[in-house]
C-alpha cells in the first residue's frame, strides 16, 4: 500500500488552503483527492463576486478566489487526483478511493477531511404536498445555470433566506425569470445583510419573514405553492394561507456538513454543528484525522474557511513531524444564546481563536469568555446576527490550567 | 390500425408485468399498454415493499392462498430475475390481553392459510429479534420479508420483454370494443390496437377498464397511505419490519426496513376517490411519527429524507366491506377478457401466483403451446457499492465507467447510470434512472448528481434539455438554456 504523509479529502477551498499551507510548512508528501474533474469545489459555480475581502483584501468571484489557491497548488506541484472519489477513510487512516484508473488505497500519517457540506432538502424539511418537478435547492439551480448553461425556472418562489437563495434570486432575475418573493420561516433573515441589500432590495424582490410553504401543488411540473404565516413557534397559522402560482420553488433552507466518511472513520460529531468535535489543532476524536471548513461547521464567508484550513495545516504539519500534538484538556461550554464554538476543546497553552454563532439577534452586547468565573476575553458588538460568524481571540497567558471555559452573551 | 396481438395487457405494473412474463412462457404475441412512462409510477412503486406471510387474510380467500404461494416462491423468483429480496422475518407487537387474543387468532388463521413457522414470542425473544421494538410480546413470522419494489417490477417487465413482449408507454386506454370476429379493438391515446385476448391489470384503473369491457358495477375505492423515509443511519436499528396488532381491515402503521438500509414509516389509510393525487399531508406525517414511535422509538425529524404516498385499489361491496381479489373471465359479458379487480395488498407478494391463476383461467378456454425459447433468467445492473473491494477493482478494470462515482450518497457509478439510460424497456425519465440505480435516492436527494444525470440523458439519448422529464408526462425539468440557442 502506498504511503503518504497527508491525504486531503476534497479539493475545495478548505482542502486547497490546507495543501498550500502544509507545503509552506515543509510537508510535501501530500495528495489531494477530488471527486470532480476540476479543483475548486462549490466555488466553481459561485460566479458572483464578494469573495476574498478578508483573505486577499479585494473582491473576487468564486472561481477567481479558487484559482488563487489552484495556481499555488500547480506552481508547487502538489499532487492531486481529480475524478477520484474517496469511498472510505478508516480509523487507522487507510484511505480507499476509486477512479477510472481503478481502486486505490493509501496509508496516511494524517488525514484532512475537507468535504464541505450539502444542502438541506425538501424531504428533510418534510414540506407537505405533491412531488412535481420544479422544486430545486438553490445550489442545484445554481449548478444548472452556471455550470451546465441550463435554465431551470420561469416563475419562481424562494423558500429560505439563506445566502445562496438570495444570490439565486438575483441570478434568476438577471437571466429573465420572475422571482415573486422570498419567504423565511424565522422572524429574522438567515443570510447576510449585504445579500438582502444587493440581491433582493436592489431588484424589488420582497422578503417575507415568519412565512413558510405549507403545500406544494402539481402532479407533473410545479403549478403553485401555498404559503402561510407562522407563529412564534414557527407553526403555520390557519387562515393565513395564500396561493402563489409558479413553476419553480427554490429552497435555501440550510446546509449540513457532509460527514458520512467521518462517521465511518469513527469520528465523533457535535450534535449542534453536525461536524466533528475538534480541539484547537482541528484534530477530531480520532488521532491524526483533522477537519476544517464547511465539513466542520457551516461558515458565512469562504475567507474564514481558507483561514481555518491554514490553521489546521499548521497543526497537521506539527503532527506529521512530531507524531503527536499537545493535549487539549480544557472544554468550552456555551450558554443558550451561543449555538456552538469551534474548537470545542483547547490546550490553554497557546493563543487560539474561537469561532461561534449567536442564536438570536443581540444589540449592544458583549460576547464574554470566562474561566472559573473570571473573564478572560470579550468582544463588544453593536449587533450580533446568527447569519454572521463571530471570532474571538484568546491569549494563552489569560487561560488557567484547570477549569472549563464558558462563552455567553451579555446585553 | 396498429399491431395485432394475441393478448394485450392493460397496465404494466407488477401485476401486468407478472402476467406478461408468465404468458411469455407460451407461444403468444403479447403487448402491454401502460399509461405512464415507466412500469412503477403508481401502486407498484408506492407501498411498504413487504413480502407478506399470508396470515392476515380470511381462510379460503384468493388473497390468503396466492399470498402464501407468492411468499413460498419469492426466493427462487429473486434468483431467476435478479432483484433484491430478503427473508428477514417480521414481528407484530402487542401489549394487552386483547392484543394477545388477536395475535393468537391471527396465528391460527395463518396456520390454516398455510403460513409456516408462526409463533408467539415473549418480550425477551422479541428483543432478541428486534432490540429496539416496544411491546410485551409479539407474533413472529420468520418467512415474511422485504424486497425492492421498483427493481422487482422492472425485473418482471424486462424478463417479459426479453421473451418477446412489447411494452407501449404513454398509452392510456380510452375505449374497448368487441368486433364481429370476436377480437377486441383497444383504443389508446396513441391509436388503436387489435387483439384476441384482453387482460385488465390496470390497478387503480381496474374499475374503469372493467366498465369498458362491459363488466359493470365494481365499486373501487382508494386507500391512500402516506410514508416517511428515514436516513440510512437508522437501518441498523431495524432488522425486520415491526407492525402493531392488526385490525380486521387494516395492518396499522408500521416501521419497515428497506433492502437498501433505510427505514420507512407508514401508512395511514385515508379513503379517497381521486386516484391522481399523491400529496402527503402535514397532519398525516405528524400522525405517522407519533404512532410508529410507540412500537419503535427511533424516529427523529433530523433523519427524514423524503416522503411519499401510495393508493391501494380496494373492491368494496355496497356496505363498504373490502372484498377478495377478483380474477375472472366473464364468458357471458366479455369472453376472452381476463378481468382482475381489486388487486391491492398482498398483490406485491402474490403477483406471480396471481398471473399463473389468471393464465389458468385462459387455459381452461384455449390450449396454450409452450414457448421453447422462453428464458426465465434475467440479469439486473451490477451495483458497484454492493461489491467487495476486489470485485470493485475488477469491475473498473473491465469497464472504467465503474470507477466514476456520479451519485455520492448511494455510490452509483457512470457504468450503472449508462445501463439504466439504455434500459431494455426504453424508459428515458430521470425517475427511470433513479428506480434502476438508486441515484438521487440518497440523503442529498440528487443535490449532487441530478445535473449530471440530466446531462447524460441529453447526451446519450440525443434529447434537448426541454425534453427531459422527471417522471410523468409534462414533468419538464428545465425551461431551456441560459444563453445561446434555445
Amino acid at each position: 500500500m502506498e504511503k503518504k504523509d497527508v491525504i486531503i479529502v476534497g479539493g475545495g477551498p478548505a482542502g486547497l488552503a490546507a495543501a498550500v499551507e502544509l507545503y509552506e510548512k515543509g510537508i510535501t508528501d501530500i495528495l489531494i483527492l477530488e471527486r470532480e474533474k476540476h479543483l475548486g469545489g462549490i466555488l466553481r459555480q459561485c460566479i458572483h463576486d464578494g469573495f476574498g475581502l478578508t483573505r486577499f483584501k479585494t473582491t473576487l468571484s468564486g472561481p477567481e478566489y479558487a484559482q488563487r489557491f489552484i495556481d499555488q497548488v500547480l506552481e508547487k506541484q502538489i499532487p492531486c487526483l481529480t475524478d477520484t472519489t474517496v469511498l472510505e477513510v478508516s480509523q487507522d487512516k487507510v484511505v480507499t478511493a476509486a477512479s477510472r484508473d481503478g481502486m486505490m488505497q493509501f496509508q496516511a500519517k494524517a488525514v484532512i477531511l475537507t468535504m464541505g457540506c450539502r444542502e438541506r432538502t425538501r424531504g428533510a424539511l418534510a414540506i407537505p404536498g405533491e412531488r412535481p418537478a420544479g422544486v430545486f435547492t438553490a445550489g442545484v439551480a445554481q449548478a444548472y445555470m452556471n455550470l451546465y448553461n441550463r435554465m431551470p425556472a420561469k416563475e419562481v418562489v424562494i423558500l429560505g433566506s439563506g445566502d445562496i437563495g438570495m444570490i439565486m434570486a438575483r441570478r434568476l432575475t438577471l437571466e429573465g425569470a420572475h422571482v415573486q418573493a422570498v419567504f423565511e420561516v424565522q422572524p429574522i433573515p438567515s443570510g447576510l445583510p449585504r445579500n438582502i441589500e444587493q440581491c433582493l432590495n436592489d431588484y424589488n424582490i420582497p422578503l417575507y419573514l415568519s412565512h413558510t410553504v405549507t403545500d406544494i401543488h402539481g402532479n407533473s411540473r410545479l403549478t403553485g405553492v401555498t404559503v402561510s404565516q407562522v407563529d412564534e413557534k414557527m407553526r403555520p397559522i390557519p387562515g393565513t394561507e395564500k396561493e402563489y402560482a409558479c413553476d419553480t420553488l427554490i429552497l435555501s433552507v440550510g446546509l449540513i456538513p457532509e460527514n458520512e466518511l467521518s462517521i465511518d472513520a469513527g469520528v465523533r460529531l457535535d450534535n449542534r454543528t453536525r461536524g466533528a468535535l475538534v480541539d484547537e489543532h482541528f484534530q477530531t476524536s480520532v488521532e491524526g484525522i483533522f477537519a476544517a471548513g464547511n465539513v466542520l461547521h457551516v461558515h458565512d464567508l469562504v475567507d474564514f474557511v481558507s483561514m481555518e484550513a491554514e490553521r489546521l495545516a499548521d497543526s497537521a504539519a506539527e503532527y506529521v513531524k512530531n507524531g503527536s500534538l499537545e493535549e487539549c484538556p480544557l472544554e468550552i461550554g456555551t450558554d443558550a444564546n451561543i449555538g456552538h464554538t469551534i474548537p470545542q476543546r483547547i490546550s490553554g497553552r497557546r493563543d487560539v481563536t474561537l469561532s461561534m454563532r449567536v442564536r438570536g439577534v443581540f444589540k449592544n452586547c458583549r460576547i464574554v469568555v470566562r474561566q472559573n468565573g473570571v473573564e478572560i476575553a470579550a468582544k463588544k458588538m453593536k449587533k450580533a446576527l446568527p447569519a454572521e460568524m463571530i471570532q474571538i481571540p484568546l491569549k494563552a497567558d489569560r487561560i488557567g490550567e484547570n477549569g472549563k471555559l464558558e462563552v455567553s452573551v451579555e446585553c | 390500425m396498429k399491431q395485432r396481438y394475441d393478448v394485450l395487457i392493460i397496465g404494466g405494473g407488477m401485476i401486468g408485468s407478472a402476467i406478461a412474463r408468465e404468458m411469455s412462457r407460451y407461444q403468444l404475441r403479447i403487448g402491454v399498454l401502460e399509461k405512464n412512462l415507466d412500469v412503477c409510477y403508481e401502486t407498484s412503486g408506492r407501498n411498504s415493499a413487504v413480502v407478506h406471510g399470508g396470515f392476515a387474510y380470511d381462510e379460503g380467500t384468493l388473497k390468503a392462498r396466492l399470498c402464501v404461494e407468492g411468499n413460498r416462491i419469492m426466493g427462487d423468483l429473486a434468483r431467476e430475475l435478479d432483484f433484491p429480496f430478503l427473508r428477514c422475518g417480521k414481528v407484530l407487537v402487542g401489549n394487552t390481553e386483547e392484543d394477545m387474543e388477536t395475535l393468537k387468532r391471527t396465528l391460527v388463521q395463518g396456520e390454516k392459510n398455510g403460513s409456516q413457522g408462526l409463533e408467539i414470542v415473549d418480550e425477551d425473544r422479541l428483543h432478541e429479534l428486534v432490540p429496539a421494538a416496544v411491546g410485551r410480546f409479539a407474533m413472529y413470522s420468520p418467512n415474511s420479508g422485504i424486497l425492492e419494489p421498483f427493481k422487482y417490477t422492472i425485473a418482471l417487465a424486462e424478463n417479459a420483454h426479453q421473451n418477446g413482449v412489447d411494452y407501449y408507454f404513454d398509452h392510456e386506454v380510452t375505449g374497448i370494443s368487441r368486433e364481429e370476429d370476436g377480437s377486441y379493438q383497444v383504443a389508446t391515446i396513441q391509436g388503436d390496437y387489435r387483439c384476441r385476448w384482453v387482460v385488465n391489470a390496470a390497478g387503480l384503473g381496474c374499475g374503469k377498464i372493467s366498465d369498458m369491457l362491459g363488466i359493470k358495477g365494481y365499486r373501487i375505492i382508494g386507500s391512500k397511505g402516506d410514508y416517511i423515509i428515514l436516513d440510512k443511519r437508522t437501518g441498523p436499528l431495524l432488522p425486520m419490519p415491526v407492525y402493531p396488532v392488526p385490525s380486521n381491515t387494516y395492518m396499522g402503521i408500521h416501521v419497515t426496513n428497506t433492502i437498501d438500509g433505510n427505514v420507512t414509516i407508514g401508512p395511514n389509510a385515508d379513503l379517497v376517490d381521486n386516484f391522481e393525487y399523491y400529496g402527503v399531508l402535514q397532519k398525516n406525517m405528524d400522525y405517522l411519527a407519533e404512532s410508529a414511535s410507540r412500537i419503535w422509538p427511533h424516529i427523529n425529524r433530523g433523519d427524514y429524507i423524503r416522503n411519499y404516498s401510495g393508493i391501494l385499489p380496494k373492491w368494496v361491496d355496497e356496505q363498504g366491506t373490502i372484498q377478495d381479489f377478483r380474477i375472472e373471465i366473464r364468458d357471458d359479458l366479455a369472453p376472452h377478457a381476463i378481468n382482475l379487480v381489486g388487486i391491492e395488498s398482498p398483490g406485491l407478494t402474490a403477483a406471480v401466483p396471481i398471473a399463473r391463476y389468471a393464465i389458468g383461467l385462459m387455459k381452461d378456454r384455449e390450449e396454450l403451446k409452450e414457448n421453447p425459447d422462453f428464458n426465465p433468467v434475467r440479469k439486473g445492473i451490477i451495483r458497484f457499492e454492493e461489491q467487495s473491494k476486489e470485485e470493485q477493482a475488477r469491475l473498473i478494470q473491465e469497464n472504467p465507467d465503474y470507477g466514476e462515482v456520479i451519485c455520492r450518497c448511494e455510490k452509483v457509478t457512470r457504468a450503472e447510470i449508462l445501463q439504466a439510460i439504455h434500459n431494455p424497456l426504453g424508459v428515458s425519465t430521470m425517475a427511470g434512472i433513479k428506480y434502476r440505480t438508486r441515484a438521487m435516492m440518497g440523503r442529498c436527494q440528487g443535490g449532487y448528481c441530478q445535473m449530471r444525470l440530466e446531462q447524460m440523458i441529453e447526451e446519450e439519448l440525443g434529447k434537448k434539455e426541454t425534453e427531459v422529464l422527471y417522471a410523468r408526462q409534462g414533468s419538464q425539468v428545465l425551461m431551456g438554456k441560459v444563453r445561446g440557442e434555445a
